[in-house]
């Protein structure tokens, strides 16, 4: 029985193993469901699961990037958008020709995070050769471009198949057919196939992949490329294939979650992926601490659900979570308060 | 002609686009901080001179210093209060506590003045210079912004060149640790720093509200992310680069909506940035640092 024990705590104490991420993600999952099973969620609280759910990955993602591959991108928010627009147009085509709803979201997550991390590899050719503040520039200019294109796409499908134009609309589509971007309108009359389920498993396949990218060789290469890259140079370690390695695999999961979020509700429009979205994302990143998977989880969690919880102040709401942000950064780098914790923590053992 | 009214009118709003970008690059130059809240700024500048102007009457010159005096106060305060404590933390901190301080900013504004747009009465009289026979003209308002950004630069540059507070800033930038052995107080050349930046934002406020006439809580958001891309691509730290930067994105912009498109004016206008970078990597007028190992 000890030996169980101490095999569970082993597991819990390896670094990076993950297991404490599965845990945070399939609790908070069980305790949800078992929530929703026995009534007890109101539904403004069902409808912010997917879209938590969703913040999660893509914060996840985007540690990734810039925890872990220590390149700042401020458009992240820009290849969700590619991987939500991507899956309404897959999930649309399908609608007739595939009737299983869970086989056309896998078909649409797949086909959206491909989407997303061929533009994400396009994207990171000329964007990995800068650094630093004007790689974050970089990336924002691109969400823009992004955001502004798919802002002027406007594609409809009928019996002729695809009627593709852009800027004006003279797509001419036939009673039969839809529209499945209509500029900057974006997507309406969605079919919602996402569930909170499917949602959950994207973010476990999500953790998956990350943990195993940061225990594998190529891993540990992008950590030693970003902590000092003329050293991991001089070791022969391929800097830029790491560097666009760790971007590509981050644009992929935000462009699924973008899928799963898209997929999600009945319209969407691009305005919604805008600059201010990215920085959200990077707040969540940030204050769940640089390369802190688990932090990030937790981060994404309360600070997504934070603003609905401050929803009886209504007007002051956000005020509120600006100050809080505010604070907490400044109390977080405050240096006579870390020390008075780390002391108070030393006494704590000593006496134990 | 249509081309030499395109390219005036793009003057005219590069010329606000550099005076705020002198703000991010100064702060940038001695803080090495990108302050976000800087477009925020040009809006609490914006609706005080709206209120100076629409409510209380006041003749336009007193609305204007009106709205610099409190937009330099609150430059200093946020430093004071936000930045100062951060100056030792990481970059990345202090970038979330100046995305904070720009949500608190536009949120205090739309709880206390709303979201609903404010009409902004022009500071000079509405009208346009007509040039040959009318074929071209030029508006008041577009003279006015690109002499007072020409004014602003030529007192800018001689300030930071030849006066004790412009050496102190100098050399701040430089090497905070060597200009503080030297007996510069670089707190207080910081603030100086914000309160110039603050200031310059107030007047490009209500430059920018008297040509484009309406005032909202978000106003300053998307002038502010042109500007820092200006400033970027000038060469982010450079004096010079923040007013080529400004002056090259506003008359691009104003082409592209003229020639192209205008839902696509934004996207040529980043698409330009990008290749600029990717040709000279530290902006058009940046210094290149050389790696030590």
């Amino acid at each position: 029985m000890a030996n169980i024990k101490d095999k569970i705590k082993n597991i819990y104490k390896k670094k990076n193993s993950g297991v404490m991420s599965y845990t945070i993600v399939i609790g908070l999952y069980l305790v949800m469901e078992i929530l929703m099973k026995t009534g007890n969620l109101t539904n403004l609280i069902k409808s912010l699961l997917v879209p938590c759910v969703c913040y999660i990955i893509v914060a996840v993602a985007l540690n990734l990037c810039v925890g872990l591959s220590g390149e700042l991108s401020l458009g992240h928010a820009g290849f969700m958008s590619i991987g939500a627009f991507t899956s309404v147009v897959v999930s649309g085509t399908l609608e007739e020709v595939i009737t299983n709803d869970i086989l056309r979201l896998v078909i649409a997550v797949i086909a959206a995070a491909l989407v997303a991390s061929i533009i994400g590899y396009l994207v990171s050719i000329p964007v990995l050769k800068l650094e630093g503040d004007y790689l974050a520039i970089v990336t924002l200019a691109f969400g823009q471009i992004i955001k502004s294109i798919i802002g002027n796409i406007y594609l409809g499908i009928d019996e002729k198949g695809f009627q593709f134009s852009f800027i004006e609309d003279t797509t001419k589509i036939s009673e039969n057919g839809k529209m499945l971007i209509s500029g900057p309108t974006g997507a309406t009359g969605i079919s919602r196939i996402s569930t909170f389920t499917a949602a959950v498993v994207l973010c476990i396949i999500a953790l998956i992949i990350v943990y195993h990218l940061i225990n594998s060789k190529d891993g540990r290469a992008i950590m030693a490329a970003r902590d000092n890259r003329i050293a991991s140079l001089s070791v022969g370690i391929n800097v830029t294939r790491t560097k666009t390695l760790a971007f590509v695999m981050s644009v992929m999961l935000a462009g699924a979650a973008g899928a799963i979020y898209g997929l999600n509700y009945s319209s969407i429009s691009p305005a919604k992926f805008d600059f201010n979205q990215s920085i959200l994302i990077l707040v969540y990143v940030v204050l769940g601490g640089l390369g802190n998977i688990n932090g990030t989880i937790i981060a994404a969690t309360l600070l997504y659900i934070l603003p609905e919880m401050l929803r009886s102040l209504a007007d002051y709401r956000m005020l509120i979570y600006a100050l809080i942000l505010i604070v907490i950064m400044l109390v977080t780098n405050n240096d006579k308060l870390k020390n008075r914790i780390n002391e108070l923590l030393r006494r704590k053992k000593k006496h134990e | 002609m249509y081309f030499i009214t395109y390219l005036i009118s793009g003057i005219g709003l590069g010329s606000v686009y550099a005076l705020i970008a002198l703000g991010y690059t100064m702060v940038y130059g001695i803080a090495k901080m990108l302050n976000f809240a800087h477009g925020d700024i040009i809006m609490i500048g914006a609706y005080v001179a709206f209120f100076a102007l629409s409510r209380f009457n006041v003749p336009a010159y007193l609305a204007v210093l009106l709205s610099v005096v409190v937009c330099i106060a609150l430059g200093i305060t946020i430093e004071k209060l936000a930045y100062k404590p951060l100056r030792k933390a990481a970059s990345l901190s202090v970038l979330i506590t100046a995305i904070g301080v720009s949500y608190f900013l536009e949120n205090g504004a739309q709880l206390l003045w709303t979201s609903s747009p404010k009409m902004f009465s022009s500071i000079i009289k509405s009208g346009a210079l007509e040039l040959f026979d009318g074929q071209l003209s030029i508006s008041y308002i577009t003279l006015l912004t690109i002499a007072t950004c020409i004014l602003i630069m030529i007192a800018l540059t001689y300030f930071i060149n030849n006066t004790k507070t412009g050496s102190a800033m100098r050399a701040c930038s430089e090497d905070k640790g060597a200009a503080s052995l030297m007996g510069i107080n670089v707190n207080r050349t910081i603030s100086i720093t914000f309160a110039i930046g603050s200031g310059l934002a107030a007047v490009a406020a209500v430059l920018l509200a008297s040509t484009y006439p309406s005032v909202y809580p978000t106003m300053g958001s998307m002038p502010g992310i042109k500007a820092f891309t200006a400033a970027v691509f000038g060469g982010v730290g450079s004096i010079p680069g923040a007013l080529l930067g400004g002056l090259l994105l506003g008359v691009i912009e104003t082409l592209a909506k003229g020639y192209i498109s205008t839902q696509l004016s934004d996207a040529i206008v980043f698409a330009v940035l990008i290749i600029v970078l990717l040709l000279k990597p530290t902006g058009i007028l940046g210094k290149k640092k050389s790696e030590k190992v």
